[in-house]
């Protein structure tokens, strides 16, 4: 694995290939096909937040970029590159990182041991710990404790932590408000609103439509598995009631 | 004191062998999640190796160990890894286990083929005759390497665990292994070092333990029991107190040794020296009993690949029915040695099929149904003497309340601790209470296997005799089909589907009210009852039975044949039968009896691809279409009943009788799918615009969805186009290793 896309991470000139582009993707599972030709641009530097109703394949949208489900067709482009069919492994290490649906924390191993398992991204635990304990404090303090331990909103707080620790080129959050106190959730969007200041570019999935828009620069509606509308915040919030309910 | 002192060091030292294997044993679990029940016979193999190249072909020591733990071990940990464990991503703790058993089998029928035990072989101790004085009492310079192997193996694994990338990972890939791989972990490298090292251990055990036993396949293979009991006080994730408990155990086994002997206690001493054997897995028993429930989490098994087929009646009718009838023909074709030998297959075939409610339905994993069956041997011999079938009554009776009386304390444990927990019991069973000599309880005199050998009666039913071989042949298929018919009752009815509920969901189970004690209590009884039953049906066709049928090797057998063709199948009960109860194997293969045993354990080793078992994986998807063509049955059923006519008129042998029943069987879905294809569509006109087949047909039988298809289905519905977004057009250079990649 050659390509380094976290070269990619300063927002680009207007006319600049997206940094992460679905070109008809088509997945299944076993014999039910649930993503239909989806096309979706990300273009660099953005956050672009996926709304939709349960059932709309969103998760899976992301399973398949993160490469943890084989698309039955299509393409994916990775700061202009074809990834489709990588090893998730390779896409991790390549500054893809993935917070994914649930607690994305491993329950038995301590918060600092979680933070150890970035490094895998190239990135030394001194400098994981560094960058993540300033701007989440409480992690610090509870280091040595074991993650399934540690309370919802720490849980993804420090799913969060690992996912920012090692500069990565573009952050996948799948449904981050998941059984948070609404307090805890602005809290945890704040942090993403700070990470994509500094350049990341973000694709979160969402099924709280105002949450996500108000960090979002750009949105999409998914439903049925199809992409039925790109646009602004603004354009989207407007119809949103017809994406959810029909008509 | 000076024994004390001797039992003491001694004690320590057995204990450091305890702590090498437990910690190896706790390793692979920790992170892989996997409880090798072949931890002990990898041990062995590695014992074995040793012994070949340094007493047989006359290697240094040196080169020898190096070659056997530096190079051969940590190989076949990575080769079990790849080949094997690596595979059962997906399946329950039950295919889990199982696959390590079926390891643990064929493993050690390899060790007994390639290194004959008739053939006396001997290892000595490292530097022979070496030792140092220690408070007045001789250690053999033997003895300090293994304590501090023992030493060096706890601190290493633990710094490995916790203090290193790699260790961490291991432990992450066990937690999550998606979320392992999102953080760009590779999982193949945590599995692969996990297996070597444990591996590892396990040779390292299996060398240093071989001086201090006979040195021979199964007693070194069944050193894993012992350190079950080490692994559950360190929860099996904890290494320091794998290794105190490992100690206590070693420990606790020579202080009985050394006190609980005839000399010191005359009266009691004969019914304790079993006792002393038993301690291991006595403190195993109290370990798992008295640690708190909390502490006994195993890992969680999510969504497995598993599912409980739900049998018809037509179906089951059909079987029993084939059963009975194929007993009558083999009870009158068979010859009379073969019939005698085989007369002892329905009893296994029971004890199998009591399997089924308990780890089939409930997903309550037992290793003591073999253990209940003796039981239930004892009480027919004891209880029906003369024959009296009311012996299998009792022993159905008191096995039940055996039974629920093991699941009392169990209650509360699931998964591997269960597992282990019934494990326990059956080798006290095993080690222990079978081996009792004659005791008196007040006036009555019990010895319970008359101090070597149960006598048994054909069953005396009023106006039947079943006393000839071929009667009593016929008897026990009837029983055995009427037993299956009372499982499929217990998995239509409202019982098998609490039964299943509390397997899938105990959590959802409380929420509705259902009382899941009483339910897991019930199934035990029933099982148990179910297993004593076959022991009685066992007994009456050998005429005597002895502590070895019943042993615990023989039971993870019954277990694992069950689980290769389906935990919920009657048909798996049949082929456990067939397998372990009639001479057909070695008939076939009469020079390769332990390859019977290796074929076996490579099939269990195959239960990764094909968790639901072969009967409903292969057999069943072929059957069933046969079901609802009757005239394809019957031209089979005439078939077979013209080879049946021939051979009693023995115009035909046997083989040619047994080839042509094969035919005429496998004829039946190959006769399916034959009428199938003529009748299938033969053009592509004649399906509707755009589909790649029948609309009813998509997404079955292998007709996968394809993009074509749906678009012509929306055409079909009149479903309006949906909008797509524009896309820019960017060139796309390819990705190394990537599916459009070069």
């Amino acid at each position: 694995m050659t390509l380094n896309v976290a070269d990619a991470r300063p927002a680009g000139p207007a006319g600049a290939p997206p940094l992460l582009e679905l070109r008809g993707i088509s997945a299944a599972y076993e014999q039910v096909e649930v993503l239909h030709k989806v096309d979706l641009a990300v273009p660099t530097g953005k956050v672009m937040a996926v709304l939709g109703p349960n059932g709309a394949g969103k998760t899976t949208m992301l399973k398949v970029i993160t490469g943890l489900h084989e698309p039955t067709g299509g393409d994916i482009f990775l700061a202009g590159r074809c990834v489709t069919g990588a090893a998730p492994v390779d896409l991790a290490r390549i500054g893809l990182c993935s917070i994914p649906e649930g607690r994305g924390v491993f329950p038995n191993l301590t918060v600092s041991e979680n933070l150890w398992m970035a490094t895998y991204r190239g990135v030394s635990r001194k400098e994981i710990e560094e960058k993540v304990f300033p701007i989440f404090p409480r992690l610090k303090e509870r280091r040595t404790q074991a993650a399934g331990t540690m309370s919802g909103g720490e849980q993804q707080m420090l799913a969060v932590a690992r996912a920012i620790a090692t500069n990565p080129a573009i952050i996948l959050l799948d449904e981050l408000s998941m059984g948070l106190a609404p307090l805890v959730v602005d809290q945890l969007y704040d942090v993403v609103g700070k990470i994509a200041e500094t350049g990341v570019t973000v694709l979160l999935v969402e099924q709280f439509a105002r949450t996500a828009l108000a960090v979002a620069d750009l949105a999409a509606v998914m439903s049925g598995g199809r992409i039925l509308q790109v646009g602004t915040p603004d354009e989207i919030a407007g119809d949103l009631h017809s994406a959810y309910l029909g008509g | 004191m000076h024994e004390f002192i001797i039992l003491t060091i001694s004690g320590l030292v057995t204990g450091g062998i305890y702590a090498i294997t437990a910690g190896g044993l706790t390793l692979t679990y920790t992170t892989t999640g996997i409880f090798n029940f072949a931890h002990g016979v990898t041990g062995a193999l590695a014992a074995f190796t040793y012994w070949q190249l340094h007493f047989d072909w006359g290697w240094p020591v040196w080169l020898s160990i190096i070659v056997v733990l530096g190079i051969l071990a940590p190989a076949f940990g990575v080769f079990l890894h790849f080949a094997i464990m690596r595979r059962l991503e997906g399946t329950s703790e039950t295919t889990r286990l199982m696959v390590t058993v079926a390891v643990l089998l064929s493993l050690l029928a390899t060790v007994m083929w390639v290194w004959d035990p008739q053939t006396p072989r001997n290892v000595v101790n490292f530097f022979p005759g070496e030792s140092v004085d220690m408070a007045g009492t001789r250690v053999s310079y033997h003895d300090l390497i293994t304590l501090a192997v023992a030493l060096i193996v706890a601190i290493g694994l633990w710094v490995l665990l916790r203090s290193t990338r790699a260790g961490v990972a291991m432990r992450a890939t066990v937690d999550d292994r998606n979320l392992a791989v999102l953080n760009g972990s590779r999982p193949e490298v945590p599995g692969m070092l996990a297996w070597a090292t444990g591996t590892m251990l396990a040779a390292v055990a299996g060398i240093l333990i071989a001086p201090k036993l006979s040195f021979a396949a199964l007693p070194l293979t069944l050193l894993i029991v012992n350190a079950y009991a080490a692994a559950v006080i360190g929860r099996l994730k904890s290494l320091p107190w794998t290794f105190v408990g490992a100690m206590i155990i070693g420990l606790v086994t020579e202080y009985g040794k050394g006190y609980l002997t005839e000399t010191r206690f005359p009266t009691a001493g004969p019914y304790l020296s079993g006792l002393t054997d038993s301690m291991p897995v006595l403190v195993l028993f109290l370990a798992i009993m008295l640690l708190p429930t909390s502490r006994l989490r195993g890992h969680a098994s999510s969504r497995t690949r598993e599912i409980a087929h739900r049998p018809t009646w037509t179906g089951s009718l059909v079987f029993a029915a084939l059963v009975i009838a194929g007993a009558v023909v083999a009870a009158n074709t068979l010859g009379a040695a073969d019939l005698f030998a085989s007369t002892k297959m329905w009893g296994f075939a029971i004890i199998a099929l009591s399997v089924i409610p308990l780890v089939g339905y409930a997903g309550k994993m037992s290793l003591a149904q073999l253990g209940f069956a003796g039981i239930g041997a004892i009480c027919v011999s004891h209880l029906g003497s003369g024959g009296n079938p009311l012996g299998l009554l009792w022993a159905a009776l008191i096995c039940a309340g055996i039974g629920v009386l093991v699941a009392l304390p169990a209650l509360r444990l699931s998964g591997i601790y269960l597992a282990l927990a019934t494990a326990a019991f059956a080798v006290m069973l095993d080690r222990w209470i079978f081996q009792l000599p004659a005791f008196t309880w007040g006036d009555t005199r019990i010895d319970l296997f008359n101090s070597g050998t149960l006598n048994f009666e054909r069953f005396d039913w009023p106006g039947i005799d079943i006393s000839s071989d071929r009667a009593y042949f016929i008897f026990g298929a009837v029983f055995f089909a009427l037993s299956s018919l009372v499982v499929v009752w217990i998995r239509r009815g409202e019982f098998g589907r609490r039964l299943l509920a509390m397997k899938d969901s105990p959590a959802a189970c409380a929420t509705i009210g259902m009382n899941h004690k009483l339910t897991t209590l019930t199934v035990f009884g029933l099982s148990a009852a179910m297993a004593g039953v076959g022991g009685g049906i066992l007994g009456g066709a050998l005429g005597t039975l002895s502590p070895v049928n019943f042993d615990f090797t023989a039971g993870l057998s019954v277990l694992m044949l069950m689980v290769i063709a389906g935990l919920t199948s009657p048909g798996a009960a049949l082929f456990a039968g067939i397998f372990l109860g009639t001479p057909l194997i070695t008939n076939l293969f009469p020079d390769y009896a332990q390859l019977t045993t290796i074929l076996i354990g490579l099939n269990g080793i195959a239960l990764g691809k094909n968790p639901n078992g072969f009967i409903a994986a292969k057999i069943r998807p072929e059957w069933e279409p046969a079901l609802q063509r009757p005239f394809i049955l019957a031209g089979s059923a005439a078939a077979q009943l013209v080879l049946v006519v021939l051979r009693f008129t023995d115009v035909i042998g046997n083989w040619a009788f047994v080839i042509g029943i094969l035919l005429a069987v496998i004829g039946i879905p190959a006769a399916v799918k034959g009428e199938l294809m003529l009748k299938a569509p033969r053009t592509e006109q004649e399906l509707p615009p755009g589909l790649s087949e029948q609309p009813e047909g998509l997404g079955l039988n292998g007709h996968r969805f394809k993009p074509a298809d749906i678009e012509g289905l929306d055409k079909l519905i009149a479903m309006p186009s949906l909008p797509t977004v524009a896309m820019a057009e960017t060139p796309s250079p390819t990705l190394p290793g990537a599916r459009h990649g070069a």
